[in-house]
Formats: C-alpha cells, structure tokens, sequence
C-alpha cells in the first residue's frame, strides 16, 4: 500500500516552497531549455521532453521540477556541458539538456 | 516489497537493535561518490577498489570484519546506486542482494547507508526507500571533515529522531567516526525510537522528505572553491584538452623512463639468486629445470612488475581525484563520433591497465549496445601484460634518442603502439554501431564529483591487489607454462640425453606452424611464444627467456641480444604489430563469455582481432624490409 508522502506539518524548506510553484503553468512564452542557458546563468527547472526513464535518472540527481539549476563549463566546443543543481554538478549533452524545459529564476525568487 | 518492511523495522529495532548480528552479511551501501568503498576499506582492511568515477564498483567485494574476539561479520560493499530502481545491471546486483534475490548470497541482516554529509539533501532521498526495506540500517554520514572545512554543520541526533534510525557523522577517508559502526553491528550503538516512514516512490516525494528530515538541522557547506578553481583550469576550452594530452604523454614517459631504476634492480635480484641456485643446487635435471625453467621463464616477467604498478599507480590517482570524470566529459563528443559515449571512455582507461576489469566495468553503462560495442573493443587497449613484450622488442631495436622533449625514441615508439590500439578501437567501434550494433544515441549522465586527494590507503591496497593479481599469475599459469615447455624443450630423450632444443618436441611444435608464421617474420622460437602467449601475452617473454636460456650456456648479454639475433627489423615490428592487434588473453575470453552469456561474442572477437593481428603484422612486415632494403 502507498501512503502519501508526509509533507505537509514541516513544509519550510526551500524546495517545497519551490515545489508548489511547479504548478503553475500559465507562462505564454514558448518553453525554454537547458541548452539555451549559458554559462553563469541561473533558472528554475519546470519539466522534462524526455523518455520516463532519463527524466527520473535526472531527477535522481537533483534536475526536480521546481530546483534552481546553473550553467557551467562545458567541454571544448559547449557539449557536454556541467550544471549545477541541488549541491551537485552533472555533465549533460545538448540533446538531453534541449530535454528539460526552464523558467526563469527570478519569477521562483519573487513568489517564494 | 516495501509494504511487508516498514512492520519488519519496528519489530526488530523495537527488539533491541542488532544485538544477534555477528557471524551474518551487513551491506555497505550508498551513492557513487559517497565514499563507502574508503569505509569498507577501513572496517576489513582486505583490498577493494576505491575511486571517485560514478559506479566504479560494479564488482560485489566481500570482506570480514571483526567485532570482538571471535565474532565476526561479512561485509558486502555493494555497488553505488542513486535509487533502488533498477536499471543498470549495478542497479540491479544492489537491489537484488537487499531484497535477498541473489542466488548465493544472504539476505543482509543489517545495513550500513553511507551518504555524503557535504550534499546532504540530494544524498538522503537514497535514506527513504533504504529504510522502507525494514532491515536495521545505520546511517554513516560521510566526509565529516570536508563539511567542517566548508563551514556545514550538522545536528546527527535530531536527524537521527525524524528518521528513525541511528546516524553517526564519519570521515572513512580519516578513519574518524568509524567505530560506532562497529558499536552498531555489536548492538551496542543506542537506536533512536523508530519511526513509521512514509513509502515513497518517486524522486520528487523522496526529495522532499529529505528536505524535510535535515530541515533545520543541517547547514550547507559553502560550494568547494577548489573544485571550482581546478576546473576553470582542466575545463578550460583550450588548457583542458592540452593539459588531458599533456598527462598522457607524462604517463607514458614516466612508464617508461621513471620505472627502469627499479626494473634493473629487480632484474639484478632475479639474476642473482638465479647464480646462486646454480651454484648451490647440485647439477641434475631439477637444477636445471629451476634455473633455465622456472627463473628463465617467471624472472623475466617479475621484472615487469614494478612498471605496471606505476601504470596502476597513475590511473588510481587520476581516478580517485575525480579528473577521470572530467576527462570522460573532454572526451565525450570525439566518442560519440564513432558512437559510443563518455562512460565508455572509463571502462576503455581501464583496459589500459587490464581488459577483464574494464570489460566488468562495462556494467555502468545502461545501453546494451554501448556495453557490447564497448566491450568489443576493449582488448585493442593497450593492456599492462602487452607492456613486457612491448618493453622488451622497443629496447632490443630501438636505440633510445632525444626526440621531442620530453619524450625519447623509446617513449615516442611506446606511445605509437598505444594509438595504433587506440585506431584500431575506434574503427572497431564505428564498423560495430554502423552494423550490428546499430541503434540511437543515449543520454550522457554524468555526476562530476569535487576533486578530492587520493588517500594512500585507497592507493596502496589497490597496488597491493595489482601486485597479489600479477605475482599469483606468475607463480601459476606462467610458472605452469615455464616448466611444460622446459620439459617439452627437453623431450624426447635420446640416449639418455636431451636433444636440441630445434628437434625437441616444443621445437617440432614450433616448426609445425612456421610456415604459417615465416611470412610475418617469425621463425619457429617466435612461433611456440605465439602458441603458449595464448594463455596470456607476457607469457611470451617467459617463453623466450626459456628458450633461449637453454640454448646459451652462458648469459649471452640476455634477452635483447638473442632477439637481435633471431629477429630482423622487419620481424620486429610485425611481432609489435601482432601483438598490439591479437586477444592473446584466456583470461578476457573467460570474461566476455561470462558478460555476454555465450560462447558466439567472444569466438566472433578472437577470429577478428587474430584476422586484423595476422594481416596488419604481414603488411607491417612486408613494409618495413621494404623500406629498409631500398
């Protein structure tokens, strides 16, 4: 039996806050990806245009709906490139990175 | 699954712990990078690979691990997982093993969670359904004294209380914190009141919950400048690749050049006490059989030993500080040219080293075809054992000049038959995924971890294994091989005597297949080292040292001179040809069969790479007379 996750009583932490927004879906402007960030440029992830398998090995390593992520170096030539997010940095190509749709940062920061 | 644990937790956490543990499986486990192979390395001390790489362990290292007296408990260190969602084969042997799946291994009757207190919110979603599985579980959490150095903090007790389970605060990689580890397996660790866990399935649940049990009680550490530091460096679009070569080259010139030293001592020794035994021993067919046998054929291989622990030696370091991750990134884009991936470039490292633990290393990677194709190709890395064959014709033909600093003629010729392998492996590759292996790119994934100093524990225990691995295959299957071919270079007995060495059987053997051979430069001596290297290619050298050594009464000046003798130019560079190219190793057949679970892989690849070592060694040959004759 799966009972629901329990948090509701202690919901202060950061990435709740950032959690609940995730839902709000009324952006008119066409999505923006990972792999338009550049490097230094900071945003929030929204969702994913991805196989259900890679999305959840991303969000295994901290790509959740609603977390603040950071564009890195990358290698020669800006494929693949290292992001932070979640304390950690991951490498991704392009194509995995053009997989995961963004907003921006600073509308998470405002309604937080 | 999940359901049946959470009760199981209460009950045997409310029945006093672990008290009744001793003489059962504990599981070590954790996510990639977060250091419980160092703590598995602390607590049993027996030897276990430890590096930075995501998934390097993907072998299952036991070891005992001792409570008091006679009481003991067998450690698993299982292989580093993000979740218990089973996707990599890893993934797989982890949740297997904790369900009790595993044929041949018990269901552990205890758990050690080691996670990384410097990333503690991503690091505990791992806590969540590690707990659901209702075995005792203490939480071990890692790195204590980088977090301290960062300025993090952490109230163990109050996490401890929302979880449920018992949390220590460690640095495995200092040996501090370790022991309540052992208090715990004792069942003398006091274990917080257990708690009723939610049962969470997805990655945004389990976040959240892990946000929830630190909340107030952990403080972030301040991001590693290091880190950040060293990457502007070995990231940068210019410095990086230049530096990436840079290492390569010192690598192999430090091989080459920093290991004779301790070559030519070791050399010395094995000469020396070969003298003494000849003089100590008296004269009859087992003097004989020790001194031209045993310390022909296996002292010729020992001397190797000490360059292909620097091999190992330099790999360790390169991935236990984390640069091999950002290698795999530099080199991504030039593998997925000939469609493999940046995780195939670990794997593909490692082969420099050996095959067998490359191809098991292979499991990372989630794609099959990948893996395939990866494997594949794996033998055309230039392995340590083909170092001594390689060491021994390059010295016997090459005379050693300047000839780029830093690099000499040695080193130069050296690193040619490395990307020649190297060449070969990527058209190998590309004809595979353009052909059999073909199918759609996959995601390259991959966590970069903070660069850390390699620990000299982590670093001698595996040179300690490199040293057991080789020193035990020369004692057995060179030292078998050695002492057979003595007494087929001895038989058959002619009056009593032994005839020469052209018309013994081992001499027949070779004259058999030298008509086949003759074209690439090889007479019949070379021929019987191509027969018993089948078993593994520094065999050959052992062979020749036989050989040669009973054909000369004296020390004619050693190997190289008897193989400047018997071998031209031409010959000579086939003979590296041959070998660069042929899967002379029964050891990687073993392995590929295991992986691929059948006979038709690894005969497809032994028919291939011995096809491309005859004609490239023919071809070579035919060359380079050629070219020296005009």
């Amino acid at each position: 039996m799966v009972r629901p996750p329990v948090l509701t009583e202690r919901g202060h932490g950061k990435i709740l806050k950032l959690m609940q927004l995730s839902g709000n879906n009324g952006d008119p402007r066409p999505p923006v990806t990972l792999c338009q960030l550049r490097r230094g440029q900071e945003a929030v992830v929204d969702g994913f245009d991805l196989p259900e398998e890679v999305a959840r090995r991303l969000m295994e390593l901290g790509f959740l709906p609603g977390s603040a992520v950071r564009a890195g170096r990358s290698a020669p030539g800006g494929d693949p490139r290292v992001f932070e997010v979640d304390g950690s940095e991951v490498a991704l190509r392009r194509e995995t990175a053009a997989g995961i749709r963004l907003r921006e940062l600073r509308a998470g920061r405002t309604a937080g | 699954m999940e359901k049946e644990g959470t009760c199981h937790t209460l009950a045997v956490a409310s029945a006093g712990g672990v008290a009744s543990i001793a003489d059962h499986t504990v599981a070590i486990i954790g996510p990639p990078n977060s250091g419980k192979s160092t703590l598995f390395n602390r607590l049993t001390g027996l030897r276990q690979k430890v590096a930075n790489y995501p998934g390097v362990t993907v072998e299952q290292r036991r070891g005992k691990m001792q409570l008091t007296g006679m009481r003991h408990v067998e450690l698993i260190d299982l292989p580093g997982v993000y979740s218990l969602q089973a996707r990599s084969e890893d993934e797989r042997v982890t949740r297997d093993v904790l369900m009790g799946n595993m044929p041949g291994t018990p269901r552990p009757k205890a758990i050690v969670l080691v996670l990384d207190s410097t990333n503690l919110g991503r690091h505990l979603m791992l806590a969540a359904p590690i707990l659901a599985l209702g075995i005792p579980t203490l939480v071990v959490l890692n790195m204590s004294d980088e977090l301290g150095r960062r300025g993090g903090e952490i109230d163990t007790a109050d996490i401890a209380k929302r979880m449920g389970a018992p949390v220590v605060l460690a640095s495995a990689a200092r040996g501090e914190g370790v022991e309540p580890v052992r208090e715990f397996l004792m069942g003398t660790l006091a274990v917080p009141a257990p708690l009723e866990l939610p049962v969470l399935n997805n990655p945004p649940a389990c976040r959240a919950w892990a946000a929830q049990v630190s909340g107030r009680a952990y403080r972030p550490p301040a991001p590693p400048q290091w880190t950040k530091r060293l990457d502007a460096v070995f990231l940068h679009p210019l410095a990086g690749p230049l530096i990436f070569a840079a290492v390569v080259i010192a690598v192999f010139q430090t091989i080459f050049a920093g290991a004779v030293p301790m070559m030519d001592w070791v050399e010395a020794q094995v000469t020396a006490s070969g003298k003494w035994l000849g003089v100590v021993l008296p004269a009859g067919v087992l003097r004989d059989l020790l001194v031209e046998g045993v310390w022909g054929g296996v002292g010729s291989v020992v001397v190797f030993l000490p360059q292909i622990l620097l091999l190992f030696l330099f790999i360790g370091v390169l991935e236990d500080s984390g640069y091999l991750a950002r290698a795999a990134v530099i080199a991504d884009r030039t593998m997925a040219k000939v469609g493999l991936q940046g995780k195939s470039f670990i794997p593909l490292l490692s082969a420099y080293a050996c095959a067998v633990p490359a191809i098991l290393a292979t499991r990372t990677i989630e794609n099959k075809r990948d893996r395939m194709a990866t494997i594949l190709i794996a033998p055309f890395m230039t392995c340590s054992a083909r170092l001594p064959v390689y060491t021994l014709v390059i010295a016997a033909f090459i005379p050693e000049r300047p000839l780029m600093w830093p690099l000499g003629t040695r080193a130069a010729a050296l690193l040619g038959l490395y990307l020649l392998g190297f060449l070969a492996a990527v058209i190998t590759a590309r004809l595979l995924k353009s052909s059999i292996l073909k199918g759609e790119r996959t995601p390259f994934v991959m966590e970069m971890p903070p660069y850390r100093w390699p620990t000299a524990q982590s670093l001698g225990l595996r040179l300690l294994d490199r040293s057991k691995v080789f020193l035990r295959r020369a004692g057995t299957v060179i030292l078998a091989v050695a002492i057979g071919l003595w007494i087929m270079a001895h038989l058959p007995l002619a009056g009593g005597k032994a005839p020469e060495i052209g018309d013994s059987v081992a001499g027949t053997i070779g004259r058999t297949i030298e008509p086949v051979i003759e074209p690439l430069g090889f007479n019949w001596k070379i021929g019987i080292g191509l027969i018993t290297s089948l078993a593994a290619r520094e065999v050959i050298v052992g062979t020749l040292g036989t050989i040669y050594g009973i054909e000369s009464e004296e020390d004619a000046g050693g190997l190289q001179q008897a193989l400047r003798q018997d071998l031209t130019p031409g010959g000579a560079v086939a003979l590296l040809v041959f070998f660069a190219f042929a899967m002379q190793c029964m050891s990687t057949v073993a392995v590929v069969r295991r992986e691929t679970g059948g006979w038709s892989w690894p005969a497809i690849q032994f028919g291939y790479m011995t096809a491309l070592a005859y004609g490239c060694a023919l071809a070579a040959n035919y060359l380079v007379t050629a070219w020296l004759g005009a």
